[in-house]
């Protein structure tokens, strides 16, 4: 308990010290507000803009969900597939994987022109990046089932479906997980990337603007939204994984 | 030879046989192909399990005791010999038989109860009344108290408990037992010996167990088959008539031991020249 505590308190305050430092630094060196705005300020401006930074926060916030949860659908029905016969796995693996090499904001200006200015093409770019993960853990977890239980599941009997949701379901979830924490930490990334090559609205749009009007404490305050968006989406995440899968964290 | 010292009060050379047995196993061999060589694995393997009765096998490591018990689940077939349950010709006994082994094999997302009601479930039974059989035999099991929790919360004899507890409620009439109890410490085995004999007085199914421990085999069976190394067949057979709870010390065991013991020993030579 003390243990944890101090897991939570220690971060808090270094972040508290550094903060300190940095607003004190700025003063001591005048900095001036155009180059690096001070905490205090940037807290300020984060209050008096409150309705601008919430409702740009909520269009990425809708691009990231929607992003997000295609390349969930997608990334399973996908992973199924691959799983379920040789030909599609060897069809479809090497595709996959070779696909990642190709960098994806050098696909932006083109998914600009084809979904255009609004939320579409950022679902599409947040869906390309966290769709990976996602399919590649999925079907190795698919995989992981143990053959000894698969040859009791035979003993006793069951049918190919009764072994895919009994068992390879669930011993595929934890690697499920895994992989949607890791999209979830990169569809930030996919949204924001999307709405600086071309967007009317959404916090990357917000600071590529601000900083353009030299408003430096702005962008500060959009990047500290953007990365309350992640670390509220991953936070969603851990305690989904803990309601969905309470036999993890044994050993 | 330790055998004349036996006596005919301690076993018969054939069993107390009344009547056809529940499972005749005659003849059964199977090679396995290794590159161009034949391995041969089984040859000629014949035993009888009678209705009720508790068997055991003793061999040395790897002598194709699991190819054998995967013959009668009907995961791989054999080149020659008969399956015969109730004189009549099978061609596995998947459907009679419920088979636990070494590894609890126990699902890491299932808490007790419904790792219990694994096979019922498999089955077709109602997940819910499937459930209430279960916690009815939480207490015989000794595993009341413990049926929310997950396996990694559980210590090593429980889980096979609960393995034991999945395997009876598959409510077969025979049990294959493959060194069920082959990782647990010397402790725990003894106690899950004890719950083991427990619960086949309970249930009363046929069980085959297979094991390296010759005391498990004496302590626990009515006979005793011995097998061979590689290609394993029955070399031979040890009636138990002595009643339970048995004492490993008593003078009848010690004798049955060394017998079983020198027949082992061959075998183990043979096996490692």
């Amino acid at each position: 308990m003390r243990i944890r505590l101090l897991n939570t308190v220690l971060p808090v305050a270094l972040l508290v010290v550094l903060g300190l430092c940095w607003e004190a630094s700025v003063h001591f060196f005048k900095i001036p507000v155009y180059m690096l705005p001070g905490p205090w300020k940037i807290l300020e401006v984060m209050w008096q803009r409150m309705d601008l930074l919430a409702f740009h926060a909520l269009v990425t916030l809708i691009e990231i969900g929607l992003g997000f949860l295609a390349a969930l659908v997608l990334g399973l029905i996908l992973a199924i597939l691959i799983h379920s016969s040789r030909i599609l796995e060897r069809a479809f693996l090497p595709l996959i994987i070779s696909s990642q090499t190709v960098p994806v904001f050098a696909i932006a200006p083109l998914l600009i022109l084809w979904f255009g200015y609004g939320i579409g093409s950022k679902v599409v770019m947040t869906a390309i990046i966290v769709f990976f993960p996602i399919v590649i853990n999925t079907v190795e977890g698919l995989k992981a089932a143990d053959p000894d239980t698969l040859a009791l599941l035979k003993i006793l009997e069951a049918t190919p479906w009764q072994v895919f949701f009994k068992v390879r379901v669930p011993q595929a979830l934890p690697f499920v997980f895994s992989g949607v924490k890791i999209g979830v930490a990169v569809s930030v990334i996919g949204a924001v990337i999307g709405e600086w090559v071309g967007a009317r609205e959404g916090l990357g749009y917000l600071m590529i603007h601000a900083n353009a009007q030299l408003q430096v404490e702005l962008v500060f305050a959009s990047i500290f939204w953007l990365s309350l968006i992640g670390m509220g989406l991953y936070g969603i995440v851990v305690v989904m994984e803990r309601v969905l899968v309470p036999w993890r964290g044994r050993g | 030879m330790p055998l004349s010292r036996l006596g005919r009060a301690v076993f018969f050379a054939m069993g107390k046989q009344t009547g056809d047995p529940l499972l005749q196993v005659d003849g059964l061999s199977k090679g396995f192909c290794r590159g161009r060589d034949r391995l041969r694995v089984l040859q000629r393997v014949s035993l009888d399990v009678g209705e009720g009765e508790f068997i055991a096998i003793i061999g040395p490591s790897g002598c194709g005791k699991s190819t054998f018990f995967n013959i009668l689940a009907g995961l791989i077939s054999p080149d020659e010999g008969y399956i015969l349950l109730e004189d009549q010709q099978v061609p596995h006994i998947r459907g009679r038989m419920a088979y636990m082994q070494q590894n609890d094999l126990l699902l890491p997302w299932r808490n007790t109860l419904d790792n219990a009601i694994l096979g019922m479930e498999v089955q077709g039974s109602h997940k819910r009344l499937a459930r209430q059989q279960a916690r009815e035999l939480l207490k015989i099991f000794g595993l009341e108290g413990f049926e929310d929790r997950y396996p990694h919360e559980l210590s090593g004899g429980m889980r096979q408990r609960v393995a034991l507890m999945r395997t009876i409620l598959c409510k077969k009439d025979i049990l294959l037992l493959d060194e069920p109890f082959g990782a647990l410490d010397a402790m725990t085995r003894s106690i899950m010996q004890g719950w083991l004999l427990k619960i086949w007085g309970q249930f009363g199914p046929s069980v085959l167990l297979v094991t390296h421990d010759v005391d498990e085999a004496l302590l626990l069976a009515d006979r005793i088959y011995v097998m061979t190394s590689r290609p394993a067949s029955i070399k031979g057979t040890l009636q138990m008539e002595l009643g339970r709870p048995r004492k490993i010390t008593a003078a009848e065991m010690v004798s049955c031991k060394e017998y079983l013991l020198e027949l082992l020993e061959n075998e183990i030579r043979v096996a490692q020249p």
